[in-house]
């Protein structure tokens, strides 16, 4: 038998759009429609799991005491401005999405020179979402410089934590100097012991690091492969407390997210430990229960990865419609799929800041 | 753009032309790596996605067989089991880890890769764009990669068999905690890293084959195709990738989150778990949040496994009793029902999971009321059979034997709808007899029916008829001799999850029944082998088929006997009426199909030639515009 070859105009001799939409669009939109499904398990298992933790008396974590940051305000100013950039970056993303919708409106008229000058803003922002996104995330990693505490790891005696000594350090603090940002001459352990020799103090603060609360901190283990006299007497673990509705910390979290829920322990635990560097992982984080960083590492990455996706795709049209491809097509519908999933992903944002960031 | 189709049209023609002047010259373009391995033909991706389900539907059915010897003879050994099992089998005896990871895979094989990918995969692609007259899929390229990512996941999930921890050991449904921790079973570490990896390739790959079928139904119909003209296995299959398109992606939630437990240490699903005495990290999870999430594709997954069957079996039927299909709209608006109410019934699969007992009476009234739909089906089969010109051909039995599963399977859904006789009954043989018989034994009739029906379609040729006798008769009856019985166990309370019933007598009793069960399944195995030779040598050298061989109405017999890429020669065949319009009185064949206008149908002794009907819209539909610009 004969073979046909197939080529795309073959095909549209068949076509008779049911919704006025080319056979491309159509499957765009189911696509989308997918999308919108995994999007949805995502944020009913955020609403699930937040309920669930409010009802057995956790406070969940309260946005506009998270994000706080604001660049170059907090960098210099140290001034708090809750929820402002996540306006910001709310406003760029779409800003992008009316960018988009211009360059779709250039594709009509078919002009190439405003169809890459529309697609070219509306990468940068896209990229700018994303730098956004990225300093975002650091802020809320690092945490705050009071967000956890510092305790002895003596007060877990009778309480079996495995791997203690993977996760507790020979914290200490900064004795000389000047004004705490020069090399200090000696260093302070927690038993008020001190340091001195220049030649031990050189090589632990190689191997430590400095911590936003001023101390000097290294890792237990090696601490004790250094052999500086006195060094492993002090022993310290950084926990994160959890609290309760009304604010009372009810138990506590260790790095590695192991939860100590003894009241009794736990009070006696943080009475008397200092504060210090807090943070979030995806085990243990300062703002809440863990279920709010997991979820908001998840969430906010799975839709940061429909982004940068975004953008590899705004770049590949960008290259073709400079290349002429869609000018020798005939029409820019590519612009229009490509504008279809810019703006779901602007839209999926809309809800994924509302639960996060707003309610 | 109607210019620029017709510009197409012309190009097209040409090409043809082409074709005829030198038609000795080259038959094909490309070469071997492009017609039969990357290939964007439809028919070639059909044919692929049929062969590597027939291969996993073999290991699936082959690993029920292994644990099946365990549960009929659970304190003996067998030299063979060790010698095919190695250390999975210390002397002989399936170890109890291995029991687990038997059944989890021959579930999750049978499920996804067999009744899911084998079967819409196969005739989704197949006859969608054969019965609608399109030249082939609206995406060839994505058609592609869909098969392509079933393919590397089906090789992964195979590799996962091979590790030295076991493959998954969950189950199919791989609640956690069980499918998240290392420590509860071996299973659960890398075997189950790589069952979450195979299923979400299998999960991208259902997505591009769904949005394909979708699109392909409703852009590219021919001219007088309307949607109420549409055979009903096109019907089905658009059906069958709405519910994909809209389920599939919550199980890709699902797995993505279970993965970052697994691997990360986040607690989604996990809460307050203690291991050999040790307290571990996780809390605030909900492994109920879990089966919520997987039973929303769960659920809608067994109507993705069962309408495509449906489908074939309402043509197949309709064909082979030379009558109209009857109820041709409650078919379609009874298909549309249960798609729609498959989406609120998933919590039914979790009477006894804990739920609020007030959300379970909610499920229970609407999974109670699909049994309206599925009854009209079973209702409609039957009258379409009642007085029709059955031709007991090999499709036409499978069919009916679907019809048969469908019913007795579906009858005890009704029972195990009902919460209160749920929860004695969920974990135990009842509802393993249950979905066996409704949704594996129906579906996997519903493959052979369609296997048999378009044999001749596949591959030009026939398959030998008596041996398809054999093959039904074999299958049909060890089938029931497998499931029925465990009706009877699960009344008698046997748990379904178990190693070994030798624990306590009212379970023990059954052990003997567990061997006969086992017996039939082996008989049932050894059946297919008849199939099996049939398809293969068949396939080489059957008995040439003619263009139509069943006298059918649908537009897939218009083409050539071995169509090529484009699948229509000439002009693509217009549609003038239904495709059910069999033994008309008027007409003087027992079929009437679809493309023959009504100007020239041959009408029968007494009616006269040339009054026509009035035109209802026998006209082909105006040939709109593709895009405007």
């Amino acid at each position: 038998m004969a073979d046909v070859s197939v080529d795309k105009k073959a095909l549209i001799e068949g076509e008779r759009p049911l919704f006025k939409a080319s056979y491309g669009k159509l499957m765009m939109w189911f696509f989308l429609v997918s999308d919108a499904f995994t999007f949805s398990a995502l944020l009913i298992a955020y609403g699930a799991l937040r309920v669930s933790s409010v009802s057995e008396g956790l406070a969940w974590a309260k946005p506009e005491e998270v994000f706080t940051h604001f660049p170059l305000l907090y960098e210099f100013f140290h001034k708090d401005s809750p929820l402002v950039f996540v306006g910001l970056m709310t406003f760029i993303l779409i800003l992008s999405s009316v960018t988009m919708v211009l360059a779709v409106e250039a594709g009509h008229r078919k002009s190439k020179k405003e169809v890459a000058k529309w697609v070219r803003f509306t990468i940068i922002g896209g990229v700018a979402f994303l730098s956004c996104q990225a300093y975002e995330w650091y802020h809320f990693i690092l945490g705050t410089t009071d967000g956890a505490y510092l305790v002895d790891a003596r007060s877990f005696d009778g309480i079996n934590v495995p791997g203690l000594d993977e996760l507790s350090y020979v914290v200490m603090e900064p004795v000389g100097g000047e004004e705490g940002h020069g090399t200090p001459t000696a260093l302070k352990l927690k038993d008020g012991s001190s340091i001195t020799n220049p030649d031990y103090v050189k090589g632990i603060l190689k191997r430590s690091s400095h911590w936003h609360s001023g101390v000097y901190a290294i890792p237990f283990k090696e601490a004790a492969k250094l052999n500086i006299p006195g060094l492993t007497r002090t022993q310290s673990v950084v926990v994160y407390p959890v609290f309760d509705n009304t604010g009372e910390a009810v138990g506590v979290r260790l790095n590695n997210g192991y939860p100590i829920n003894d009241k009794k322990k736990v009070d006696a635990m943080i009475k008397t430990a200092a504060t210090t560097d807090g943070g979030a992982n995806l085990m243990a984080n300062e703002y809440g229960p863990p279920a709010f960083a997991d979820l908001f590492f998840f969430v906010t990455g799975f839709h940061g990865t429909h982004v940068a996706s975004g953008v590899v795709l705004l770049i590949i049209l960008l290259l073709n419609v400079n290349k002429g491809t869609y000018e020798k097509r005939g029409h820019y519908e590519m612009t229009e799929k490509v504008g279809l999933y810019w703006h779901f992903v602007d839209l999926v944002w809309v809800f994924v800041f509302t639960f996060f960031y707003l309610v | 753009m109607s210019t620029m189709a017709h510009e197409g049209n012309g190009t097209f023609h040409d090409e043809l032309h082409h074709h005829a002047e030198d038609h000795h010259g080259h038959h094909h373009h490309g070469n071997f790596w492009t017609n039969y391995v990357f290939s964007q033909d439809h028919k070639v991706i059909a044919k692929q996605f049929m062969i590597t389900g027939i291969v996993m539907a073999i290991i699936g059915i082959f690993l029920s067989l292994l644990f099946r010897i365990q549960l009929a003879f659970p304190n003996e050994s067998f030299a063979f089991m060790h010698a095919i099992l190695g250390d999975w089998a210390p002397d002989g005896r399936l170890d109890p880890n291995f029991y687990l990871a038997l059944v989890t895979m021959h579930g999750t094989i049978m499920v996804f890769f067999v009744l899911t990918a084998g079967l819409s995969g196969t005739f989704s692609n197949f006859l969608i764009p054969l019965q609608i007259g399109a030249r082939d899929m609206a995406s060839g390229f994505i058609n592609m990669l869909s098969y392509w990512f079933f393919f590397v996941s089906s090789v992964i999930m195979l590799i996962s068999l091979f590790l030295p921890t076991g493959p998954a050991s969950g189950g199919w449904t791989i609640y956690p905690p069980l499918s998240a921790l290392p420590q509860a079973v071996p299973g659960s570490g890398m075997g189950m890293t790589l069952w979450l990896i195979s299923m979400a390739l299998f999960i991208a790959s259902s997505l591009m084959g769904s949005i394909n079928y979708v699109t392909t139904v409703l852009n590219l119909r021919t001219p007088g195709l309307t949607l109420n003209r549409l055979p009903l296995t096109i019907v089905a299959f658009f059906l069958t990738a709405v519910i994909g398109i809209l389920s599939f992606p919550v199980l890709f939630s699902a797995a993505l989150l279970l993965m970052f437990d697994r691997l990360l240490g986040t607690s989604f699903y996990l809460s307050d778990i203690f291991i050999g005495g040790e307290l571990l990290h996780y809390s605030g999870g909900s492994p109920v949040l879990f089966q919520h999430l997987f039973w929303f594709l769960g659920h809608p997954e067994v109507y993705i496994v069962l309408l495509p069957a449906l489908g074939i079996a309402s043509e197949v039927i309709s064909v082979h009793s030379r009558k109209p299909i009857f109820g041709y709209n409650f078919m379609v608006l009874s298909m549309l029902a249960i798609g729609v109410l498959s989406f609120i019934v998933w919590a039914h699969h979790m009477f006894v999971s804990g739920m609020n007992p007030f959300l379970g009476t909610v499920f229970m009234i609407f999974t109670l009321v699909i049994a309206v739909p599925s009854a009209i089906k079973a209702f409609n089969y039957i009258a379409t059979l009642w007085r029709g010109n059955i031709q007991f051909t090999p499709p036409m039995l499978f069919a009916i034997g679907l019809v048969s599963f469908f019913i007795t399977g579906g009858i005890t859904g009704v029972y195990l709808g009902n919460a209160a006789l749920d929860i004695p009954l969920h974990d135990t043989y009842f509802v393993t007899a249950h979905f066996h018989l409704v949704m594996g034994s129906a579906s996997a009739f519903g493959f052979f029916a369609g296997i048999y029906h378009w044999f001749p379609k596949f591959f030009g040729r026939r398959l030998n008829p008596r041996l398809g006798y054999i093959h039904f008769w074999g299958t049909f009856v060890s089938l029931y001799l497998v499931f029925f019985p465990m009706h009877f166990m699960g009344f008698g309370g046997v748990a379904r999850h178990y190693y070994s019933n030798t624990a306590f007598t009212f379970m023990e009793v059954f052990v003997d029944l567990q061997g006969f069960i086992t017996f039939a399944a082996i008989l049932g195995f050894l059946v297919q082998f008849t199939f099996l030779a049939n398809f293969f040598y068949s396939i080489f050298f059957g008995k040439k088929s003619t263009e139509n061989p069943w006298k059918a109405n649908t537009l897939e017999w218009t083409t050539p006997v071995n169509p090529g890429h484009g699948n229509w020669p000439g002009e693509i065949p217009h549609v003038y009426r239904g495709p059910y319009e069999y033994s008309r009185p008027d007409v003087k064949e027992d079929y009437l199909p679809q493309h023959i206008p009504d100007e020239e149908v041959e009408r029968a002794d007494g009616f006269p030639e040339h009054e026509v009907p009035p035109k209802r819209e026998s006209s082909p539909v105006e040939v709109k515009e593709v895009d405007e610009e």
